[in-house]
């Protein structure tokens, strides 16, 4: 079984502080990661290698600039075999129609996979619409918010969903893509052998022309949508803070404050 | 190359949920009645179901002009396919010009196939749509990077122009039973029908009817609530609000509460009406989760816990001494 798993460099999450002054996030630009949330499919596409034996092959897939080599080998060392960075000016500025147009096409020019894995969102862009996309674009089912893998055969899969109200089992036909959630396993820290391996595995970079995509549909010439206007909200309210000398007191102040808002 | 002027109208995709029409529906009529006034153009409403007869006029009273229904018992589910496969052909036949769903699970899975399919583009989790009088065009106005940043985004030269909104960043307008609008029922051939899915089961969340995400109130805790067993406390005020029980990563991790109920950057984004945060440092990836709440209260112990940053009101103190009060003082009003 080869099973391919989609991941994003991201900015840095715990790199994010608080500006005091104005209340916005203050991002330091130059530290990235592997995305967070992609590190539950890394585990759960590695898992299955694990249950399943040594006939399951992972390649790890990322659409993105020199630097996201590492976010790929930070998952080859959690396990997967081999990893392609997908890696052009020409795909700079791509929507989420346009990345997905990029990553399924590299996927059809790579090999035929039974299993495709993405996170549930980029830390960033979190729109959670690249994986659907993808799968739309390779005519293939996909299953969101996949909680459990619960039974996998040859040409099938059996999967939870976290869904609104509790979780649903559903089965689908391979191939397929899942995109899954933070619930579904606990991602492990990876092993010196891991480390050792990610360092001495060549992570293969394929341009446009190398995967044959026409550049009129990659990048921001291949999205419909456009970004006309960006500004920075301010997080900090400036709120009435109270210190509870008296229990009874603040708590009627409290329900004051509600009356007055009419959220009482 | 496409002719975005034979594209009219606005539409927004129903959901139902245990065989009846979800709220949810109501809510994206109140967005797209904006729209549709603001372009002059008719709104409709989507519904696919397996049985949905019997609630097609409160569409209509809460706002849409026209109504599409398909019924069928292969409907009764979320098979994505076949799901995607009948949006794409009524909007191929009808043509609206702007298209939306709520950012749920249904239509966070639904709408990037559909869009994928009809090769146009789609904005994600919106707070603010709005029309260009001038271009036609919608703009679309959503947070992203974890609520830093917001962008305004539209989507010039193809159709529809698709958008997903926030689930509660809208209320129901009033419902008006003198209202009409046009009825339409669509049938398809079985073909369309055939699936590569297989629906079995669905267990219901024994902690919560009402996932946070659709909830006016949420009473959130984190570390500082100290035992899972606390937490009950929060689930007794939730059901004061008719509201339903948060929590941070941190609370999550100590298995106190089950991951469906965390707030931030990798659980969910929400947007009550209001959050009470206790025992919740702030931290920026619980922030990101629920910085669009409209009022924000937090109880902690810490006076320069971050969350106090965010919160409309404060109260440096023991989340374990001031909940049970309020509680109490909540539920003898309420008497
Ligand atoms: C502020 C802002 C707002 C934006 N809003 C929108 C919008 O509403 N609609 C839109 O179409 N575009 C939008 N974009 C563009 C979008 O961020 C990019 O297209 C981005 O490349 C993919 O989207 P995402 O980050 O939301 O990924 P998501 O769709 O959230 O990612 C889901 C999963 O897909 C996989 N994946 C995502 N990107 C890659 C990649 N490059 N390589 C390999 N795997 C990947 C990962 O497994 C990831 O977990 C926006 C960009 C910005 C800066
Ligand atoms: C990639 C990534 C993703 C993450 N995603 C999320 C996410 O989705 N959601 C999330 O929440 N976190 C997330 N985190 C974790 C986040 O950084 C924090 O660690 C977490 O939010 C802390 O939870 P907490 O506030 O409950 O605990 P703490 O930070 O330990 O805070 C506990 C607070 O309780 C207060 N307190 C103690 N006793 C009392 C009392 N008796 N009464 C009142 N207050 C009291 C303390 O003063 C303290 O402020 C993520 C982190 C990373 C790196």
């Amino acid at each position: 079984m080869r099973i391919a798993v989609l991941i994003k460099q991201v900015p840095a999450t715990d790199k994010v502080k608080m500006d005091e002054k104005t209340g916005t996030m203050i991002r330091s630009e130059m530290e990235s990661e592997l995305n967070p949330l992609d590190m539950y499919a890394v585990e759960e596409a590695v898992r299955i290698k694990e249950r399943l034996g040594k006939k399951v092959y992972i390649t790890v897939i990322s659409m993105g600039p020199s630097q996201a080599v590492e976010a790929i080998k930070d998952a080859i060392s959690m396990g997967c075999d081999d990893g392609y960075l997908l890696s052009d000016r020409q795909f700079a500025g791509a929507d989420t129609f346009a990345t997905a147009y990029t990553l399924s096409a590299a996927i059809r020019k790579i090999r035929r996979f039974e299993l495709v894995f993405t996170g549930e969102r980029a830390t960033d862009g979190e729109t959670g619409q690249v994986g659907p996309s993808v799968a739309a674009q390779l005519d293939i089912p996909v299953v969101t918010y996949v909680s459990c893998v619960e039974k996998i055969t040859d040409d099938t899969i059996r999967v939870q969903r976290l869904i609104e109200g509790g979780h649903e089992t559903i089965e689908v036909s391979l191939p397929a893509l899942l995109s899954v959630v933070k619930e579904i396993n606990e991602p492990r820290i990876p092993n010196l052998a891991g480390k050792m391996k990610a360092k001495s595995t060549t992570v293969l970079t394929l341009t446009a022309d190398q995967i044959g995509v026409s550049l009129d549909k990659t990048g921001l010439s291949g999205s419909p949508t456009r970004v006309v206007k960006m500004f920075y909200p301010k997080l900090s309210r400036d709120g009435r803070i109270v210190k509870a000398r008296d229990v009874d007191t603040v708590v009627d102040e409290l329900i004051e404050f509600m009356r007055k808002r009419k959220l009482i | 190359m496409l002719d975005i002027t034979e594209y009219k109208g606005v539409w927004t995709l129903g959901e139902v949920r245990d065989e009846k029409i979800s709220p949810i529906s109501y809510e994206l009529l109140a967005w797209g009645r904006k729209l549709a006034n603001a372009l002059n153009v008719d709104l409709a409403s989507v519904i696919m179901g397996k049985d949905v007869k019997n609630e097609l006029n409160k569409l209509v009273h809460f706002g849409a002009d026209v109504v599409y229904v398909v019924e069928h018992p292969k409907l009764e589910h979320f098979l994505p396919d076949v799901h995607a496969r009948i949006l794409e052909a009524l909007v191929k036949e009808f043509r609206p010009e702007i298209f939306i769903a709520s950012a749920t699970t249904y239509g966070r899975t639904v709408m990037p196939i559909l869009s994928a399919k009809l090769k146009t583009g789609l904005t994600a989790d919106c707070t603010e749509l709005n029309v260009d009088t001038q271009e036609k065009l919608l703009l679309q106005t959503r947070p992203a990077i974890g609520g830093n940043v917001m962008a305004t985004i539209k989507t010039p030269l193809h159709r529809p122009q698709m958008a997903t909104v926030r689930p509660k960043g809208k209320k129901p307008m009033k419902p008006n039973m003198t209202r009409t609008g046009k009825i339409i029922f669509k049938e398809y051939s079985e073909k369309m029908y055939e699936s590569k899915y297989k629906w079995l089961s669905f267990e219901r969340d024994k902690t919560s009817d009402l996932p946070i995400q659709e909830a006016d109130v949420i009473i959130a805790g984190g570390k500082g609530i100290k035992d899972g067993k606390n937490f009950s406390m929060l689930y007794d005020l939730a059901n004061i609000f008719g509201g339903s029980v948060g929590a941070s990563r941190s609370a999550v991790d100590m298995g106190w509460i089950p991951y469906s109920h965390q707030v931030g950057l990798s659980g969910k984004t929400v947007s009550p009406r209001l959050y009470i945060a206790a025992g919740i440092s702030g931290a920026v990836q619980h922030v990101a989760g629920m910085s669009s709440s409209e009022t924000v209260v937090a109880i902690n112990t810490d006076p320069d816990a971050p969350i106090f940053k965010v919160a409309d009101f404060g109260i440096v103190g023991n989340a374990l001494e001031i909940l049970p009060v309020l509680l109490k003082k909540l539920s003898e009003s309420k008497e």
